[in-house]
C-alpha cells in the first residue's frame, strides 16, 4: 500500500469518515422517525389498542417465521402487509374481517402436498386485533410497494 | 500458542461447531418441508425449524467470533488474557442461553420479532455475558500491547453490544419497530460484523504469510473504513418499503452498490498479502479458507447484494427467493468461512499438534462451497421467476409457489450436500489423525507462526 499514507492517518480517516457518516445517518433517521409519527405523513394517529394487541399475537406466535411483512420474514408463506387490501377490505371491511377469522380458526387445512399452517387457537378479541394490525399495516404508506395486491 | 490463557478460545470453538451442525440440520430439515409441506407439521411448524436454524448460526458465529477474539487478543496484545475464569464462566452462561432458548422455542416459547425472538430474560442475560467477554477484552488490551487489528476488534465487538441494546425497543408503531430492528440486523452483518472479520482476517494474514505488520495494518484500515462509510448509509436499502420516506431509495441504491467495495478489497488484500509474502506456511487449509472467505463474501454479500438492491429492482425482487439466495450466499462467505478459517488455524495449536487432517479439511471446504454455491443459485432461479410471475404478471403467492417445486427439490440436494461438508469439517477440526504423529519435533518448533 501507499507509503505516503502513515498508519495514524489511515486510523484518524476511518474514526473521522466514520463519525461523519453516523452523524447524516442518525440526522436522516430522526427525519424518519418524524415521518413515521406524524399524522400528517403517516397513519400513527390510527393506531390504538386493539392494533397493539394484533401486534402482540403477531409476534407471539412468530408469523413472521413463515409470512412476510412489508415484503421481510420468511418467504415460506403469502405477503400479509396488504391482505386486508387483497381480500377486499376497502370494499367490503366486514367481509374480509370474516374472511381472516374463519382462516385462521379453519387451519391446519391437513390438505396433503401443501403447506400446512398451525391452528393457534385465538379468541375471538385476540382474533379482532389481528384484523385491525392487518388494516393498520394495509394504511402504511409503503411507495405503493407491493407492485400488486398478490404482495 | 504462545499464551497458556489463548486455551479458552477451545470452549468457544467446540460449542460453536456443535451449535453449526444443528445450524445446518436444521436448515437441511426446513428445506425438506419446502419439498414434503406435511412433514412435521403437526409437531414443530416450519416456523420453529426456521428460528433453530437462524438462531444456531446467529449464536455459533458470535461464539467463534468469541472464541477468535479470545485466542488473537493474546498474542496481539502480547500477555495472558485478563481473566480465564470469567471467560469460561461466560462460555457456559452463554451457552447456556442459547441452549435454553432452542429449547424453549420446540415447546412454542418465543418472540415474534425475527432472528429477536429469544424471551426477554434471555436477551438480557446475553447483554451481561457480552458485557463480560468485552470488559476482559479490553482489560487485556489495556495491560498489553495495543495493535490495530486488536482496536479494530474491539470497536466492532463494543459495537455488537450496544447495537443489540435496540432489540429491546419495541414499539406498538410497527414502521419505527422496523426501523430499529434493522439497528440490531443490518448495522451488524453490514456494519460492525465486517470489523471483527477484518480484524481476524488481518490477524490470519500476518501468521499465514509474513507479510509486515504495518501493511497489513494499513489495509485493515482502509478496508473497515469502506465498511463503516458506505454500510451506514446503505441501511437505506432496507427501508425503501416499510414506511419510511421515499429519499431513502436513492441514498439507499446508491450508499449499497458501494458496499460492494470492502468485499472487494478484502479479495485484493488476501490475494495481494499471499502474493507478496511468498512463504508456505503448514496449514495450507487455514489459507485456503481465508482466500475462500473473501472471495465468497465478495460474491455473496457483495454481488448478489448487488444484484438486488437498486430500489426499481428492489420494488420486485424484494421478499422473494432471492432474498434467500443473497443471505445463505452471504453468510456462508463472510462469517461461517472467516470462522472456520480462525479454527482451522488455531485448533491444532490449541491441541498442541501439527496442521492435521488437511486433505479432509480442504474437502470439507470444497463440498460445502459448492453445497452452498448451488443451493444459491437454485434460489436465485426460483426467486427470479417468482418475481416475474408474481410481482409483475400478478399470480397468486402459493400459484407462483407451486410452479417453483422443480427448483425447492435441487436446493434441499444442495443442503444435504452442506450438511455433509459440515460434519466433514467438524470432523477434520476435532478428529487428530495419523498425519499429526507423523510430524517430527523439529519440523514444529520451526513451522510454528
Amino acid at each position: 500500500m501507499n507509503e505516503r499514507l502513515s498508519i495514524s492517518a489511515a486510523r484518524n480517516i476511518f474514526y473521522g469518515g466514520t463519525i461523519f457518516f453516523a452523524v447524516i445517518f442518525i440526522a436522516l433517521v430522526i427525519n424518519s422517525v418524524n415521518y413515521a409519527t406524524d399524522s400528517e405523513t403517516s397513519n400513527a394517529s390510527e393506531l390504538n389498542e386493539k392494533v397493539a394487541l394484533g401486534k402482540e399475537v403477531w409476534e407471539r406466535n412468530s408469523c413472521i417465521n413463515c409470512h412476510t411483512l412489508f415484503g421481510e420474514g420468511a418467504y415460506f408463506a403469502p405477503e400479509l402487509g396488504n391482505v386486508w387490501v387483497r381480500r377486499g377490505g376497502r370494499e367490503d371491511a366486514e367481509g374480509a374481517a370474516d374472511f381472516i377469522k374463519e382462516w385462521m380458526k379453519s387451519q391446519p387445512s391437513g390438505v396433503e402436498g401443501r403447506r400446512q399452517m398451525p391452528q393457534f387457537n385465538l379468541s375471538e378479541e385476540e382474533l379482532e386485533g389481528l384484523v385491525e394490525f392487518f388494516k393498520w399495516t394495509s394504511g402504511v404508506n409503503t411507495q405503493n410497494w407491493p407492485p400488486n395486491d398478490e404482495g | 500458542m504462545k499464551y497458556q490463557s489463548q486455551k479458552v478460545a477451545l470452549y468457544y470453538f467446540v460449542g460453536a461447531l456443535v451449535l453449526f451442525l444443528s445450524q445446518v440440520s436444521f436448515g437441511a430439515l426446513a428445506g425438506a418441508v419446502y419439498v414434503w409441506p406435511n412433514l412435521l407439521s403437526e409437531t414443530i411448524p416450519f416456523s420453529v425449524i426456521r428460528m433453530i436454524h437462524t438462531n444456531s448460526l446467529i449464536v455459533w458465529l458470535l461464539m467463534g467470533f468469541m472464541g477468535a477474539s479470545y485466542y488473537l487478543i493474546a498474542e496481539e496484545a502480547e500477555t495472558e488474557i485478563y481473566s480465564p475464569l470469567i471467560a469460561k464462566i461466560q462460555f457456559w452462561l452463554f451457552l447456556f442461553g442459547g441452549a435454553a432458548a432452542i429449547v424453549g422455542y420446540l415447546m412454542g416459547i418465543h418472540g415474534g420479532r425475527e432472528f429477536l425472538e429469544q424471551p426477554t430474560w434471555i436477551k438480557v442475560a446475553i447483554v451481561v455475558v457480552a458485557l463480560m467477554f468485552l470488559f476482559n477484552l479490553t482489560m487485556t488490551v489495556l495491560k498489553g500491547r495495543k495493535t490495530a487489528v486488536s482496536m479494530v476488534l474491539i470497536v466492532g465487538l463494543w459495537g455488537v453490544a450496544l447495537l443489540f441494546l435496540f432489540a429491546f425497543y419495541n414499539p406498538v408503531n410497527l414502521v419505527l419497530d422496523k426501523m430499529f430492528w434493522w439497528f440490531v440486523v443490518h448495522l451488524w452483518v453490514e456494519g460492525v460484523w465486517e470489523l471483527v472479520m477484518a480484524s481476524i482476517l488481518a490477524f490470519l494474514m500476518i501468521k499465514l504469510t509474513g507479510v509486515d505488520r504495518e501493511v497489513v495494518e494499513k489495509w485493515l484500515y482502509l478496508i473497515v473504513s469502506l465498511a463503516l462509510f458506505t454500510g451506514l448509509l446503505g441501511t437505506g436499502h432496507h427501508y425503501y418499503w416499510i414506511g419510511t420516506p421515499g429519499y431513502w431509495q436513492w441514498i439507499g441504491s446508491v450508499f449499497s452498490t458501494l458496499e460492494v467495495a470492502p468485499f472487494f478489497a478484502m479479495v485484493l488484500f488476501t490475494f495481494y498479502m499471499v502474493w507478496k509474502g511468498g512463504r508456505t506456511h503448514p496449514n495450507k487449509a487455514a489459507l485456503l479458507w481465508c482466500l475462500g472467505c473473501s472471495v465468497f463474501a465478495f460474491f455473496g454479500a457483495g454481488v448478489w447484494g448487488f444484484l438486488h438492491t437498486l430500489s426499481n429492482v428492489n420494488y420486485y425482487s424484494h421478499g422473494t427467493q432471492i432474498t434467500a439466495a443473497h443471505g445463505h450466499l452471504a453468510f456462508y462467505g463472510a462469517y461461517v468461512m472467516v470462522n472456520i478459517a480462525i479454527m482451522t488455524y488455531a485448533m491444532p495449536k490449541l491441541i498442541g499438534r501439527e496442521p492435521y487432517r488437511q486433505m479432509l479439511n480442504m474437502w470439507g471446504f470444497w463440498v460445502t462451497s459448492s453445497g452452498v454455491a448451488f443451493m444459491t443459485f437454485t434460489l436465485t432461479f426460483a426467486g427470479t421467476i417468482q418475481a416475474h410471475v408474481q410481482r409483475f404478471l400478478g399470480e397468486s403467492y402459493m400459484d407462483v409457489q407451486d410452479q417453483l417445486g422443480f427448483f425447492y427439490i435441487l436446493r434441499l440436494g444442495s443442503g444435504l450436500v452442506v450438511v455433509i461438508g459440515a460434519f466433514m469439517i467438524v470432523y477434520s477440526l476435532f478428529v487428530p489423525g495419523r498425519e499429526a504423529r507423523r510430524v517430527s519435533p523439529s519440523a514444529h518448533s520451526q513451522a510454528a507462526e
